[in-house]
């Protein structure tokens, strides 16, 4: 019988124990004694949210398939839990093994998203790993992060080892090797790192310094150390087709937010909306293959037993063969009774038509992302969706039998005028009115319309890192606008309204182009009780206006100051294809309310052409 | 066909809650391939019923789930299949086929429930407790409070207690169970903690299930059958 880490008395007290007693149906178990690397994969969330995440199965199922590593998970505790380990001294520890991370070599952490930031201090701290980086030795892990946050590593640098740029399926291999190598012939910590930095893709924060300008923008960029690069080159699998994927992805037993097969069918997105990072790092866009989609959606859902699949990818229906796939997909699914859920699809008659097959459409919803009100913004977005086609394809679903419509948007962007905010409420009176034109006997009911809005963050790496953010009031200011136009609309009741919280989108504008100093406050918070900053329940703003003014920093600084041209950015180290003229392009063609047509219609050259393949050299061969 | 499955959930296997060992379940069959009948409509759900749900701490050898088969398939292949898709803490012990009809559901015939129950280390009473045990068995009434969705009620649980005995260590029972009357293990350890004038925190014990048994009797008589024993092999030619 395995051993757990924690007692009966502690599991049978805490809510959720299956959270951290692993035994997974897919999970992995090996011999200790015969590999040469343990390493410990963490999302630094409560267990259902990181174990819905298509990252970390895709690195598992690859590290696993190797012989010399055992690849195992570990999660954020939750806060009752959380508790009682610093009470007892309870050691974190890997779901497979239930040993403790800090006898790992290696700590990989996936960072998705800002606010999981304090969360990364509390899987080092229950570790017993030293939180920053400088203060370790080999009797701790190799602490590495990667995922779409490291694009701009710099608020974390103090804290990780090494930050793995782009895409995990590539530059692990040589990096595991040089491990093994070094700790073979006794060379140091810092050693290791040194040689590690050369690798591609690999960034070494403590070997690299920055100077300030008196203004507190950079001056200075550079490397402490001969001979290793002064631009860190994200990598890219640029075979999609033929690259490792989990055939038999880890099944949970609670209720994961992703209790499916998921099936990734293309990486990177042709659309080039401004906001959108993803759309950016991700470049270029790559398909895979589908008939290699169609065997490995029949092994997945045979392995796991889900009863649900569901396709990944930033903008499905710009899929090649999609058509293709999804009629195999209906045809296999209806014999087993499984469900196919399809996200990220435009609605137009080919989606309608796919969705009517799939789903109950009385009870499922269309889901519009218009991201702006007016047509003007949309095209400042470069959101290439038009109201003419959002009306065309809500009278078809409307007509089709459906009533529920999603509606998102984004307040804060670049330009926006009273007049635009005003114009997300119209377009939804509009789409409601489009609904009530259909006689009363043969519709269904009153139609429900739920608009909501974000609000907008200037991320790195997009058209829009020169933007100036909003403050908290002035994004609390535009929500109103929103609702009091709903409110004072004929058809108000079939509307429903909601918006984010906008304190918790403004620290996210402060990590996402925040520099080194940044790290200082991020340390502090957590000293003082910040966790969980994801979660409503355990946010406190409070904490970091704190800190922030603890730490002697400037908040407005880092969020609405509006950047010059020629600034130096923290993460301009960072090499991603496509590049800096190209993204101001973008943005001086944004204020100018010009689109720029995607990559399939036009190629723009942003860049990301060097690497050689996906959708700028599609039809060339 | 309705197919009656008897499976052992053990080990870590005991943390995880009754929603999720059917929602487990519903996943293994898929992966074992065993051809299980849906309902009908628009979101076709397993034809599946569990006999009795068992509380998250609690090991068992002695769990059933009824299910509706589309093909059939025999028990051995079956009990197969299904083995090599388990989780380590889970096996699959029997899979016969039962009467069909409502009457028949592992859930509706439930009447009894056969438990061991263990101290933890350092949790048992002062020597003698087996004694005090028998003594305690020999009760022709034993009252406790009963919680209930409102309050609290006085019941006597002694007729709903069929077999309490002591082996060394470990206490063995034989307790109503089912919709008709219920009795949890820890209830009646919590009245023989009050017997003994002691306290028994909840954690003090191992519990595990070993049976589940309906009623065959007739004229009042109670006549306990194994679920299991209620089915047949299934054989294909």
């Amino acid at each position: 019988m395995r051993k757990l880490a924690l007692t009966d008395e502690i599991l049978l007290k805490i809510d959720k124990p299956s959270r951290y007693i692993g035994n997974e149906i897919n999970s992995v178990t090996k011999d200790p004694s015969k590999v040469d690397i343990r390493f410990a994969m963490c999302f630094p969330d409560v267990y259902e949210i990181g174990m819905s995440h298509l990252g970390i199965q895709i690195l598992y199922d690859m590290f696993n398939r190797m012989d010399d590593v055992w690849c195992e998970r570990v999660y954020s505790p939750w806060m009752d839990l959380d508790a009682i380990m610093r009470e007892q001294k309870i050691p974190l520890f890997a779901l497979e093994s239930q040993d403790p991370i800090k006898d790992f070599d290696f700590l990989g952490i996936t960072i998705q998203y800002e606010m999981c930031y304090t969360n990364i201090l509390q899987v080092l701290d229950l570790s017993g790993i030293p939180l920053k980086a400088a203060d370790r030795d080999w009797s701790v892990p190799i602490v590495i992060g990667g995922g779409p946050c490291s694009y701009n590593p710099e608020p974390l640098a103090d804290f990780f080892d090494l930050f793995y740029i782009g895409e995990g399926e590539m530059v692990y291999r040589p990096l595991l090797d040089l491990y093994k190598c070094c700790r073979a012939e006794g060379k140091s910590r810092r050693e290791f790192l040194i040689a590690a930095a050369s690798i591609p893709g690999i960034y070494v924060p403590m070997l690299y310094d920055v100077t300030y300008r008196e203004d507190g923008t950079i001056e200075k960029f550079f490397p402490l150390v001969d001979g290793i690069p002064s631009t860190i080159e994200k990598q890219v699998v640029m075979d999609f087709s033929q690259t490792t994927y989990p055939e038999a992805p880890v099944v949970p037993y609670i209720k994961a937010t992703q209790d499916r097969v998921v099936l990734e069918i293309q990486r990177g997105c042709i659309r080039g909306c401004r906001f959108c990072q993803a759309g950016m790092i991700y470049r270029p866009t790559r398909e895979k293959n589908t008939e290699e989609l169609k065997r490995l959606a029949a092994e997945m859902l045979k392995n796991t037993g889900h009863e649900e699949i569901s396709l990944s990818s930033l903008s499905s229906s710009d899929f090649t063969g999609l058509e293709d796939l999804i009629s195999y997909l209906i045809e296999e699914c209806k014999k087993k009774n499984i469900n196919i859920s399809l996200p990220s699809l435009r609605i137009d008659a080919f989606s309608l038509d796919v969705m009517s097959k799939v789903q109950d459409v009385r009870k499922s919803s269309l889901t519009f992302a218009p991201e702006a009100g007016s047509q003007r913004l949309r095209d400042v977005i470069n959101k290439g969706l038009t109201e003419e086609v959002i009306l065309k394809g809500a009278g078809e679903a409307f007509e089709g039998g459906w009533n529920k419509v999603k509606l998102y948007f984004m307040l804060g962007l670049p330009t926006e005028t009273e007049e635009d905010r005003k114009e997300i409420a119209h377009l939804a009176e509009k789409i409601a009115k489009r609904y009530y034109e259909i006689p009363k006997d043969q519709r269904n009911g009153k139609c429900q319309i739920n608009v909501s809005t974000s609000f907008f963050v200037p991320k790195p790496f997009t058209p829009f890192q020169w933007a100036p953010m909003c403050t908290k009031d002035d994004f609390l200011g535009r929500a109103k606008t929103v609702n009091h136009e709903i409110k004072e609309q004929l058809n108000r009741k079939s509307i429903s309204y909601r918006w984010h919280e906008a304190d918790v989108t403004v620290l996210e504008g402060f990590f996402a182009r925040g520099d080194r100093k940044v790290a200082e406050v991020i340390l502090d918070a957590y000293r003082h009780g910040a966790i969980y900053d994801a979660w409503s329940e355990t946010f406190s703003n409070e904490i970091w206006m704190d800190s922030i003014q603890r730490c002697g920093l400037d908040l407005d600084f880092y969020t609405t100051r509006e950047r010059a041209e020629d600034e130096i950015f923290p993460w301009d180290f960072i090499g991603i294809g496509v590049t800096k003229k190209f993204l101001h392009r973008e943005w001086e063609r944004a204020l100018r309310a010009e689109v720029t047509p995607n990559c399939r219609q036009n190629c723009s050259g942003c860049g990301a052409k060097c690497y050689g393949g996906g959708v700028c050299y599609e039809g060339t061969n | 066909m309705k197919v009656r499955i008897k499976f052992a959930k053990e080990g870590v296997m005991k943390f995880i809650g009754h929603l999720d060992i059917m929602r487990y379940f519903q996943k293994a069959i898929r992966r074992a391939e065993i051809d299980i009948a849906f309902s009908e409509g628009f979101s076709p759900h397993m034809i599946m019923s569990f006999a009795s749900p068992l509380g998250v701490g609690t090991t068992s050898t002695g769990e059933y789930f009824d299910i509706e088969l589309r093909t059939p398939v025999s028990s051995a292949e079956a009990v197969k299949r299904l083995n090599a898709v388990m989780a380590d803490g889970m096996r699959v012990l029997s899979f016969r086929q039962v009467a069909d009809g409502k009457s028949s559901n592992a859930m509706a015939i439930v009447a009894a429930a056969e438990y061991t129950v263990h101290f933890r280390d350092g949790y048992a009473p002062a020597d003698g407790w087996q004694e005090k045990l028998a003594e305690f068995a020999k009760l022709s009434e034993i009252k406790v409070l009963k919680k209930t969705k409102k309050n609290e009620v006085e019941t006597n649980i002694r007729p709903m207690i069929y077999e309490l005995s002591t082996d060394k260590d470990q206490i063995h029972m034989l307790l109503a169970s089912g919709s008709a009357a219920n009795l949890k293990p820890d209830l009646v350890m919590s009245a023989f903690a009050d017997y003994l004038e002691t306290e028994l925190p909840e954690i003090a014990l191992l519990v595990h299930r070993n049976e589940l048994y309906a009623d065959i009797g007739t004229d009042g008589q109670r006549r306990l059958v194994s679920l299991e024993d209620l089915g047949e092999e299934i054989t294909l030619s």
